[in-house]
């Protein structure tokens, strides 16, 4: 019996380790941010799940199962609302969608800004300077 | 034998610890190169999940059962973590 519970924590880490690997390569290697998230939310989640259930099969104590127990179900309550979230403010801040087939279906139900947060961001800092040199001409001018 | 199948599981979970720095370095690159702050925090979220799995490869590999908890913190903290990252982006987007 406990020659095959250590085994099953054996093969249960080594496929929650290629779900991580899976994981990090979509991250690496998707074009869209939303794209990105879609992989680290949801491979990223099975392959943390699986590595813990592994530990706490290969381990075989009442205290590491309470404890990973309670962190699997905290992993599973909490990465869905984190995610939405992260997708919910990617979208209304203008984070890129051009990796999207179909329409956009969220066009009229969420406001969209234009451009993405970083890019504004740069554009008021460009203009800030723009003006505070201006200031700095005219002050030489009438100097 | 039950001994022997112990101790090849703890060098298989250190090997595996190790396995695990190359998602790690991917994801960290996607930080530091991803063209959006969005991009950053989803690969932040990412770290935080491989950190999880490596806190409890850390209690496989040393059969002590104290980093199962600090897998359970890491997770704690990163849910608050993404959440005040949203809200920054989403009040920072109007």
């Amino acid at each position: 019996m406990a020659t095959i519970l250590t085994l099953l924590a054996l093969l249960s880490k080594f496929v929650g380790v290629v779900f991580l690997f899976a994981a990090a390569l979509g991250v690496t290697r998707f074009k869209d941010t939303l794209q990105r998230m879609h992989a680290a939310t949801k491979a990223g989640t099975v392959g943390a799940i699986f590595v813990m259930l592994g530990v706490v099969l290969q381990l075989q104590r009442t205290d590491a199962t309470v404890v990973g127990l309670a962190a699997i179900a905290f992993l599973l309550i909490t990465i869905p609302v984190a995610g939405h979230l992260l997708a919910r403010a990617t979208y209304i801040s203008g984070g890129s969608i051009s990796g999207l087939a179909g329409d956009d279906a969220l066009k009229g139900v969420l406001p969209r800004e234009e451009r993405p947060l970083e890019e504004r961001i740069f554009a008021q800092l460009a203009s800030q300077a723009e003006e505070e040199r201006e200031v700095e001409g005219r002050r030489r001018r009438r100097g | 034998m039950i001994e022997t199948l112990d101790m090849i599981v703890g060098w298989a979970a250190a090997g595996l610890l190790v396995f695990l720095l190359v998602p790690l370095a991917m994801t960290f690159v996607r930080m530091v190169i991803g063209p959006g702050y969005a991009d950053r925090f989803v690969a932040v979220d990412m770290l935080t999940g491989i950190a999880v799995a490596i806190a409890a490869l850390t209690a496989g590999a040393t059969g002590r059962r104290e980093f199962l908890d600090v897998g359970l913190a890491i997770a704690l903290i990163s849910f608050v973590a993404t959440c005040a990252f949203a809200a920054f982006l989403e009040r920072k987007g109007r």
